[in-house]
């Protein structure tokens, strides 16, 4: 299963990645993403790749990651 | 702090000088790495810098890595950023060839051209000159280079280590990409805290089985007690019988600090649990460094933990958004909790902040500080509802 990974050392909140993949992600108090399911990197299902794949792409930070299969 | 010797080898054997080693230990065989590793693996070796992750897997992922275009590195971590903790520089002042012997087998294990000592200033120099004296021995086909680590809590962090000895800062990394796999300038990376590579150094003289048999491990006693220190005892020893190896708490504590402020405390109920990951699991506690520190007589468990917290809050390498903001705040919240401020939405608010920032951070720091209070609302409950009414159960005055 491919999973969302953080690097909250490049990450600055207020995010676009929220918005792009509100299912997933939802921000915390301080604006930064905070997985929905509260796991520490949230299984991507099939159907939502292609919006986890646009979230990616558009950090601005390149913070976020897809990994796993 | 002085250091008390047992029976037994890590330190009651250990000589500062080649020669004195030498009559302690004897040779060091020279396994090959494939055997080594097995008999790390069949020994139980974990590691003794705090996380204690099997050695063996380590082992196996650096020299899975060897083919590649960097030969792997491997580094001995004696940072100790802990402030409660002395065992890592005790050993090294004690036992320098132990932990040097350590490093070339690791090394030789993973198939590394390099090796570095990552220490405190205070054991850089002497360090230096074991490491010529093996030199001019003709002692270690792998060069050894030792480095000075920065005195703060997380510097011994495993990204950490190697950031610096990259040319970087010493902050630790984000973990997508290991530093089994991609470390010291991108080489493939072991890095090892310098008892478990002193640990290593017995398995491969004395095998397995004896290991299972006589295996031992250092701990850091601080604290209320006769005599703080640091102790060689045997794996598993019950925790009172480590307080009365260190003199015996001045009063019965209420609690036990067990494994450093990433630890938990232990009730006083329970001071008779064995030192060993299982015997400590049910308090959510674990030998970690062996960092252990009883509670003062009269002392508050809550303002204590509120003082760590806040400890801790400042300790972070400010990078991570969740735990830049999320320490603070819950230091804040232990505080007024600590100073009894009656407002019956304190306990949720810990709660609430600790589950908003365990995992979210690029190294344990945040997942770490979460155990010790979550440890602390649970150990001292009585307290907490005491405090909420205005009242301390230690006589402690707001
Ligand atoms: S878009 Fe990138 S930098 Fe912005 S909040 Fe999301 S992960 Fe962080
Ligand atoms: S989690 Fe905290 S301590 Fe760890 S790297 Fe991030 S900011 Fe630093």
């Amino acid at each position: 299963m491919t999973r969302l990974h953080v690097d909250w050392t490049a990450c600055q909140g207020r995010g676009h990645c929220t918005e792009l993949l509100p299912e997933l992600l939802a921000p915390d108090e301080w604006g930064y993403p905070r997985s929905t399911d509260d796991t520490k990197e949230p299984a991507v299902p099939v159907a939502l790749l292609p919006h986890a794949r646009r979230a990616v792409r558009h950090c601005p930070r390149l913070a976020l990651h897809l990994v796993g299969p | 702090m002085t250091a008390v010797l047992t029976a037994g080898r890590l330190l009651g054997a250990g000589h500062p000088d080649l020669r004195g080693h030498d009559t302690a230990h004897g040779p060091l065989p020279r396994l090959p790495h494939d055997v080594l590793i097995g008999v790390v693996r069949d020994a139980g070796l974990t590691g003794h810098g705090g996380a204690g992750f099997p050695t063996h897997v380590k082992l196996a992922a650096v020299r899975g890595h060897a083919g590649g275009r960097r030969p792997p590195v491997v580094v001995g971590n004696g940072a100790e950023g802990e402030p409660g903790s002395a065992k890592d520089r005790t050993l090294l002042a004690r036992a320098p060839h132990l932990v040097l012997d350590g490093l070339q087998l690791a090394a030789a294990a993973v198939g590394a051209a390099k090796a570095h000592l990552y220490v405190r200033p205070a054991s850089a120099g002497p360090l230096a000159r074991a490491v010529r004296e093996r030199r001019a021995a003709g002692r270690d086909p792998v060069p050894v280079v030792v480095h000075q680590a920065q005195e703060a809590f997380l510097s011994g962090e495993e990204s950490a280590v190697v950031s610096v000895l990259s040319g970087g800062r010493a902050v630790p990394r984000d973990k997508l990409r290991r530093v089994t796999e991609s470390g010291v300038g991108g080489a493939p990376t072991l890095v090892q805290n310098v008892e478990t590579l002193a640990q290593l150094a017995l398995v491969a003289r004395h095998g397995a089985d004896w290991f299972r048999r006589s295996r031992t491990f250092l701990a850091t006693v601080t604290g209320p007690v006769g005599r703080p220190g640091v102790y060689e005892v045997p794996h598993g020893v019950a925790l009172t019988a480590l307080l009365a190896a260190a003199g015996g708490p001045v009063a019965a504590p209420r609690a036990v600090l067990v494994g450093g402020f990433h630890g938990a405390w232990v009730p006083a109920a329970a001071v008779d649990v064995p030192m060993s990951r299982e015997g400590l699991a049910p308090y959510g506690a674990s030998p970690g460094a062996g960092v252990v520190i009883p509670l003062a007589a009269g002392e508050c468990g809550l303002a204590r933990t509120a003082r760590i917290v806040g400890y801790l809050a400042g300790a972070g390498a400010k990078q991570c958004g969740p735990c830049l903001n999320g320490l603070p705040r819950l230091a804040a919240t232990m505080a007024a909790l600590a100073r009894m401020e009656g407002d019956p939405s304190l306990p949720a608010g810990v709660a609430r902040l600790a589950a908003l920032v365990r995992g979210r951070g690029a190294c344990g720091h945040p997942d770490g500080t979460v155990r010790l209070i979550r440890s602390a609302m649970t150990v001292f409950a009585d307290d907490v509802t005491a405090h909420l009414h205005g009242s301390c159960l230690d006589g402690a005055r707001p």
